[in-house]
């Protein structure tokens, strides 16, 4: 039968239209081998457009469609649909780009329309040899695997939770509540973190839908959307959590002493510690590589002190498998080390503070018991917050961090609050970015409290007298300014975690220039990502500050309840398929599949795929010596056709006048 | 070479990565030059090398293949496979008369729309400078 092809060349308002002479293009695809109707219309994606697309495969019978638009990453599925509600397969439609590669990137209107008509003419080309394909529904596992326990993490958990569905959460520290269980107050409400914090925490504990892990990561995952098999490596914590009481008593005794992590190295912890009072769980951890008992075989103390005989110190690492339908990264995010940035003398000076030292200044439970004080116990007369330190700079990230103006406002008003409303605050900042609900207004009243703002980035911190001197320029002044003072807060940059590369590697995301991970779309897709089945919860994709986190992990919750609950999914057909014909039972492809999904039939002595493993990579049919892997939907026969209509000759006349016409 | 030469150049890239890029080019209004058309592959490691000649050889001046960076791959190591195929195929292509420098393989992610901007107008006036393919009038394939 003769293949009948409908060409749609879409204006797109005057997105394509503004370059490329749509009509002339839909006129020369007229033209073309087995096209049967083409037409030009201001909008293909709007619903007369999509009807005009129906009517056409009704009345004159269309066997392909090509339509000449967006980027198929955009409305590919959205045309498909529209064949298939006619009846045609919707894998007989071809989607061309002529406005992210053509229209938008290209000035001279001849030279876009040239260029339209050569993508028209290879979709046309290709269309021709694509074949009925059709998608398979698998089954999606009910559970769903959230990594990461901070705020994003128990936000995602919980809302999960509530619909029934089982969550696994996992997280790597020995409790939950991440970054924001450092904190003391938070804004603009200064509400105490910690309130707002531990009732969720303590509702992920109690919570029967939620399998809380701990001193875990997850080491391995495999399989696709709707069947992920995880598994997750729990860490010795040489207590057993299923007796110990969380009584503490350990704590006090024990002899060994490390720099405290949690209070970002202001104090020293126990071998045997928890974060906070407030730890969920409340079980303490053996750090193994300081307990004299573990590294040396001496002191076993905690031992003989607990009450329940819950400590083991033999305990090893053990590891646990699940099967799940989706999952959740809440990984989080890490603060600068500002230590290179020599000019500041983090490290090299005392009274330097990271903001999240601060944070732990302030905190009731921190090293100085919640005292805003200098290493001398005194209180600052005078204190500097240096605003993006590490954010907003070429030499380290471009980016605004997004939180460090807020919880600098904060911060002068906790000093003021605090130490005394005659101690100097200075805020050295490039702007005053305060974009959310009840920022500016918390901005206003910091101002009022008497705050002094330096517009200007300082260049460099020294030490006169016992005072640091903070030196740089009132750009506003257009002055030199040198400010003493007893304290500095350096507002470090929020970025991408270290091992942010291995866990990108390990889920099967991609991470954007920032480090970040990449999400399927910077507007409409901020949650999803290019692997289905995989979602982002908080600060993983971007700075956030705790509002936009939630609200973020809330999204990333629903897209994975969405799944969970069809409990349906579609695969798409698009995978390999080896000829047997054709093959000739090399084995090169077994090898190179990277899923293990090619199978050696040893009574036919050929290669067979197997369907549900294949994720149509290619990787077979690029290689395979005989031409006998194909990929279904990219054959060799599409693109060898889709390479001809690119390098046909379009006739110059043509695209001359059709310019002119125009112009 | 005369200034009269425009050449046409193609370009495999990933759907994941490069293609990604090149629409954030578009939608960022990164002024390209025409003279690159793209065929949207799944991955790199799907491009024969049969694909590419067969460009060289239905008139393309210049075959760009360009993937995710090492490690990011959408199938985990495609792009590894694309880059071993690439070397290869640049070790024959002298022996047709065809220069080394027709052919192309860059990492280009989905975020780096202006670095794919940049690559294709730098490829671009490489392919110009280096002038039509000689071995193509002569090929006797």
């Amino acid at each position: 039968m003769a293949k009948k092809i409908g060409v749609y060349v879409c204006h797109c308002g005057s997105n394509i239209q503004g370059r490329v002479n749509c009509k002339g293009v839909a006129d020369y695809a007229r033209g073309l081998k087995d096209v049967v109707v083409s037409r030009d219309y201001q909008f293909m994606c709007s619903d007369p457009g999509q009807d005009m697309i129906i009517k056409d495969i009704r009345e004159y019978g269309l066997s392909r469609v090509v339509v000449a638009s967006c980027s198929p990453r955009l409305h590919e599925k959205t045309f498909q649909k529209a064949c298939a509600r006619a009846g045609l397969n919707p894998y007989l439609m071809q989607h061309a780009c002529i406005r992210e590669h053509c229209s938008w990137i290209t000035t001279k209107p001849a030279e876009a329309t040239a260029k339209a008509m050569h993508i028209v003419e290879a979709a046309v080309e290709r269309v021709g040899g694509h074949q009925e394909l059709f998608s398979r529904e698998v089954d999606v596992l009910p559970d769903v695997m959230v990594v990461g326990g901070g705020i994003a993490g128990i936000q995602a958990s919980l809302d999960i939770a509530k619909s029934g569905h089982k969550v696994h959460l996992v997280e790597k520290s020995p409790s939950i509540g991440g970054h924001m269980a450092q904190f003391d107050k938070t804004f603009p409400t200064l509400d105490c973190a910690a309130c707002i914090s531990t009732p969720k925490m303590v509702a992920v504990s109690q919570e029967p839908n939620i399998n809380l892990m701990t001193w875990s990561e997850v080491e391995d995952v495999s399989g696709f959307v709707g069947n992920y098999t995880v598994t997750v490596k729990r860490k010795a914590r040489f207590i057993n959590e299923d007796i110990c009481t969380g009584c503490g008593a350990c704590l006090e005794k024990c002899p060994t002493t490390a720099l405290s992590e949690f209070n970002e190295g202001l104090s020293m912890r126990k071998a045997i510690f928890r974060n906070s009072p407030q730890a969920v769980p409340n079980t303490p951890v053996i750090d193994g590589s300081v307990c004299k008992k573990i590294t040396k075989d001496k002191c076993g103390l905690c031992q003989k002190i607990c009450p329940t005989g819950a400590i083991d110190y033999h305990m090893k690492d053990t590891r646990e498998v699940f099967h799940v339908g989706s999952i959740v990264l809440a990984t989080g995010y890490a603060t600068m080390d500002p230590t290179p940035m020599a000019e500041y003398g983090f490290g090299k000076y005392d009274e330097v503070y990271t903001a999240l030292q601060f944070e732990r200044l302030n905190n009731a439970v921190g090293p100085t018991g919640g005292q805003i004080v200098m290493k001398n116990g005194q209180s600052p007369e005078s204190v500097a917050i240096i605003h993006c330190v590490g954010s907003r700079d070429q030499n380290y990230h471009e980016y605004c961090s997004r939180t460090c103006c807020m919880y600098a406002l904060k911060y002068d008003h906790l000093i003021k609050d605090k130490v005394g409303h005659d101690t100097k605050v200075y805020n050295f900042y490039i702007d005053m970015r305060c974009f959310g609900k009840g920022y500016e207004e918390f901005f206003k009243r910091v101002q009022e409290e008497g705050v002094t703002f330096i517009r200007g980035r300082p260049s460099e911190i020294v030490q006169e007298n016992g005072k640091l001197v903070v030196i740089g320029e009132d750009t506003l002044l257009s002055m030199n300014v040198r400010v003493p003072v007893d304290m500095v807060i350096l507002c470090t940059a929020m970025q991408a975690q270290d091992d942010m590369p291995e866990v990108a590697r390990i889920f099967g995301v991609a991470q954007g220039q920032d480090g970040f991970f990449l999400e399927e779309h910077p507007k409409l897709g901020p949650v999803s990502t290019a692997t289905d089945g995989v979602f982002l919860a908080g600060a993983c994709q971007g700075p956030k500050d705790i509002p936009d986190a939630v609200a973020h992990a809330s999204g990333g919750a629903a897209q994975a309840l969405a799944l969970a609950a069809r409990g349906k999914v579609s695969i798409s057909p698009t995978t390999s398929w080896i000829n047997p014909d054709i093959c000739v039972g090399c084995k090169v492809c077994t090898k190179l599949c990277p899923y293990s999904a090619i199978e050696f039939d040893e009574r036919r002595q050929i290669a067979v795929i197997n369907e549900a493993m294949c994720k149509g990579c290619g990787s077979c049919a690029g290689y395979c010596p005989s031409g006998a892997a194909q990929i279904k939907h990219f054959n060799e026969n599409q693109i060898f056709n889709e390479i001809d209509g690119l390098l046909g000759m379009i006739p110059d006349i043509l695209v001359e006048t059709q310019a002119e016409d125009q112009a | 070479m005369s200034n009269e030469f425009e050449p046409t150049l193609l370009a495999f890239v990933c759907n994941w990565c490069t293609y990604t890029a090149a629409d954030l080019a578009g939608t960022s209004r990164m002024v390209q030059q025409p003279n690159l058309r793209l065929v949207r592959m799944m991955c790199t490691g799907m491009v024969d090398p049969k694909y590419v000649i067969k460009a060289l050889l239905s008139g393309a001046d210049g075959v760009l293949v360009s993937g995710c960076h090492p490690g990011d791959c959408h199938y985990i190591n495609g792009n590894f496979k694309a880059r071993r195929r690439i070397k290869l195929l640049n070790e024959i292509l002298p022996q047709f008369g065809i220069e080394r420098e027709r052919v192309k393989l860059t990492w280009i992610g989905a975020s780096e729309g202006n670095e794919f901007a940049a690559t294709v107008n730098n490829f671009i006036n490489e392919i110009r400078e280096l002038g039509p393919m000689e071995a193509r009038s002569m090929a006797v394939i």
